[in-house]
């Protein structure tokens, strides 16, 4: 099994650093987009009895360390290998 | 005054820390290691020092936060131990839940080192008892992530309970209301982005007037 877990700053936030890529792009000429957040992404490999356990303990990884709880939110999936 | 000064992988104010109480005098100083686990009861002051452990890896502060000696620290905070966390330190506090809030990217997204003027906003703290209230300090900033973000909610709170000792007088990194360093409701825990502990020679020495407070809160107690 195979856990991918999303960490972004959460909305009201302000990301500095995607203000300044999405800065870049509208100099760039893309100017139809608006809100670009950078994230993080971490995968890693799990084994666990079930899909529902390995929420569980991933959701607790997100809550105990992978995520700060005061500034960012977190996602992530659960993929059969 | 028994001292710890904890020394992470990647700390490298730890020295510098040593040297300026060294020369403050009356602290009895000792180096702590953070995989060790050591009884922290007849400890006054244990000091996080500033630099970039872990590597900075994940967040400032979030793995250090984790390593075996912060069960101690923490637990020694809880007794209403002194503990003051600067720079890196700070992050720590934050990212232990010592203290509340977080710390991100300067908004600038530069790493900032230079010599600013902070506010004294209280002298109602160990940390600041023999500096006058509104008072200003030139202490050096050294770092990228220094942005300090609360909830309007959770600011109140820091109001309220005269939370906030040190503002920023030309916010460089973008703090919410210029918070350059806080206490917890207790007033036992102090983190800072500024070094005092560079400030205590040559250039300014404003440092040392958070040590000469510490000294007296502490010679009242004993």
């Amino acid at each position: 099994m195979k856990a991918r877990i999303h960490v972004f700053y959460k909305d009201g936030v302000f990301d500095p650093q995607g203000n300044t890529v999405e800065e870049s792009l509208k100099k760039m000429g893309f100017s139809r987009i608006k809100n670009l957040r950078i994230g993080r992404v971490i995968d890693l490999e799990i084994d666990y009895p079930s899909k529902e356990e390995a929420k569980r303990e991933v959701t607790k990884m997100c809550e105990k360390l992978l995520a700060n709880p005061v500034i960012e939110s977190f996602k992530h999936e659960i993929m059969e290998t | 005054m028994k001292t710890g000064i904890v020394t992470f992988p990647g700390s490298n104010c730890d020295d510098d820390v040593y040297d300026s109480l060294m020369r403050s005098g009356g602290f009895e100083l000792t180096k702590l290691w953070h995989k060790d686990t050591p009884e922290l009861s007849d400890y006054k002051l244990i000091v996080l020092p500033g630099g970039f452990s872990y590597g900075d890896y994940l967040r400032c502060g979030a793995m250090a936060a984790r390593s075996p000696i912060m069960e101690k620290v923490i637990e020694f905070a809880k007794r209403g131990g002194l503990v003051i966390g600067i720079c890196n330190g700070f992050q720590i506090l934050c990212e232990s839940g010592l203290l509340p809030g977080a710390l991100a990217r300067n908004l600038s997204l530069n790493f900032i080192c230079k010599d600013i003027k902070v506010t004294v906003e209280t002298s109602k703290t160990p940390w600041t008892q023999t500096i006058e209230a509104r008072s200003t300090l030139n202490l050096p900033i050294a770092h990228g992530e220094g942005r300090y973000i609360i909830s309007e909610e959770d600011y109140q709170e820091l109001i309220k309970n005269e939370q906030v000792v040190l503002t920023y007088q030309d916010n460089p990194n973008g703090s919410t209301h210029q918070i350059a360093g806080l206490c917890n409701k207790e007033k036992n825990v102090f983190g800072l982005m500024p070094h005092p502990e560079r400030a205590s020679d040559l250039r300014s020495k404003d440092g040392l007037k958070i040590w000469q407070s510490l000294k007296s809160f502490l010679g009242q107690q004993s």
